[in-house]
């Protein structure tokens, strides 16, 4: 699959070093250099600087014919933005942000946009291994 | 009117006193802790401290009674979003969204934000009609400055195109003297029409060039 990774942060950096090894073919943006330190020799894919909330950034990672894009920036508001672009502008197939505020997951779902809240999931870890219930409302019992 | 503005800057601060001067009921919201307090203080608005992508800060803010909300932050993923939350969550019926990357105005209208402004494109265009307007070259003076030659680009806009000389009414003691229409040389009589980015060579007193440009450049 040709794969764009928004953000590489550790979820993004982490991502493209694995997906890169799986065999896809992954770009991934950021708009510091510095951050793909944490791309690991795995990663065979490629690199671009720059502000995925801009569309001649997308462009330059091949959006038109990318199969998938995973919004992974730390910043809510961004992923929202970049996720819209791919899927109703750009028609990308597949596309899923990353929530971090968990607070903010009903406007990505209002927005229509398939999401992975890392926060949420732990969460939900956590209790599973503590054998509580995780149905919202009861955790307290 | 109630109003809200999310943001900061003297454009927010310039906007909200207008708005509060024609006894508008204004909110701000200001990410800025300092320059919160010292808005609170200059005007006669609510200012709230936060982020104003956060739908219980639009909430605080009253966006459900709101009946316009602008979004002039420098970041335009921050100023798509709180429009779009304003307009589906809080049923605000005008939201008007600061977008600082031209490329994205498009973007903003497809996303269900139509009400945008682009100060870069308004400088831009502020410059290019400028830069249309300067496409006049004096060639040359004679007679101690009495008469100028002069060239003259005509603009992709320009009024006048389409025109035929006689239509136009160039003022007495003036003379196109010739026209330079893709590379070619044309010797102009009266129903010549003129076309866009023709140079038109113009023989005149100087006193007279101001109406002359007037006309030629719709100005």
């Amino acid at each position: 699959m040709n794969i764009i990774i928004a953000g590489c942060g550790r979820y993004g950096a982490l991502l493209a070093n694995r997906l890169s090894s799986l065999g896809h073919s992954v770009v991934i943006i950021d708009r510091q250099e510095n951050a793909f330190k944490a791309l690991s020799t795995e990663f065979s894919g490629f690199t671009i600087t720059g502000n995925a909330g801009e569309v001649s950034v997308l462009r330059a990672g091949k959006i038109e014919t990318a199969d998938c894009l995973l919004s992974m920036c730390n910043e809510d508001t961004l992923n929202l933005m970049v996720t819209q672009v791919a899927k109703y502008i750009f028609g990308v197939p597949k596309v899923i942000a990353r929530v971090y505020e968990p607070s903010y997951e009903s406007m990505f779902r209002k927005f229509g946009i398939e999401i992975i809240s890392p926060i949420q999931l732990a969460l939900e870890a956590f209790l599973q291994a503590l054998d509580l219930d995780t149905e919202p409302g009861t955790e307290a019992q | 009117m109630k109003i809200i503005l999310i943001g900061g800057g003297k454009t927010v601060y310039f906007l909200a006193k207008h708005f509060t001067g024609e006894g508008h009921h204004v909110t701000i919201i200001n990410r800025d802790r300092e320059e919160s307090i010292t808005l609170s203080h200059q005007l006669d608005a609510t200012v709230l401290l936060g982020d104003g992508s956060d739908p219980e800060m639009l909430e605080q803010a009253g966006a459900g009674s709101a009946d316009v909300l602008l979004c002039l932050t420098s970041h335009d993923h921050n100023n798509l979003v709180t429009c779009q939350i304003a307009s589906q969550e809080f049923d605000v019926p005008r939201t008007i969204a600061l977008v600082n990357n031209p490329e994205n105005e498009e973007i903003f209208r497809k996303l269900g934000v139509p009400l945008i402004f682009s100060s870069t494109r308004i400088i831009t265009s502020l410059l290019e009609e400028q830069t249309d307007f300067m496409a006049i070259t004096n060639l040359m003076a004679v007679a101690q400055g009495k008469v100028n030659v002069t060239e003259v680009r005509l603009p992709e806009n320009a009024p006048v195109a389409g025109k035929s000389l006689k239509e136009l009414k160039l003022p007495e003691g003036f003379l196109l003297a010739t026209i330079i229409r893709n590379g070619e040389v044309l010797v102009p009589g009266g129903s010549t029409i003129l076309e866009a980015h023709d140079q038109l060579i113009l023989i005149g007193q100087a006193e007279n060039y101001t109406d002359v440009l007037r006309i030629l450049t719709g100005e």
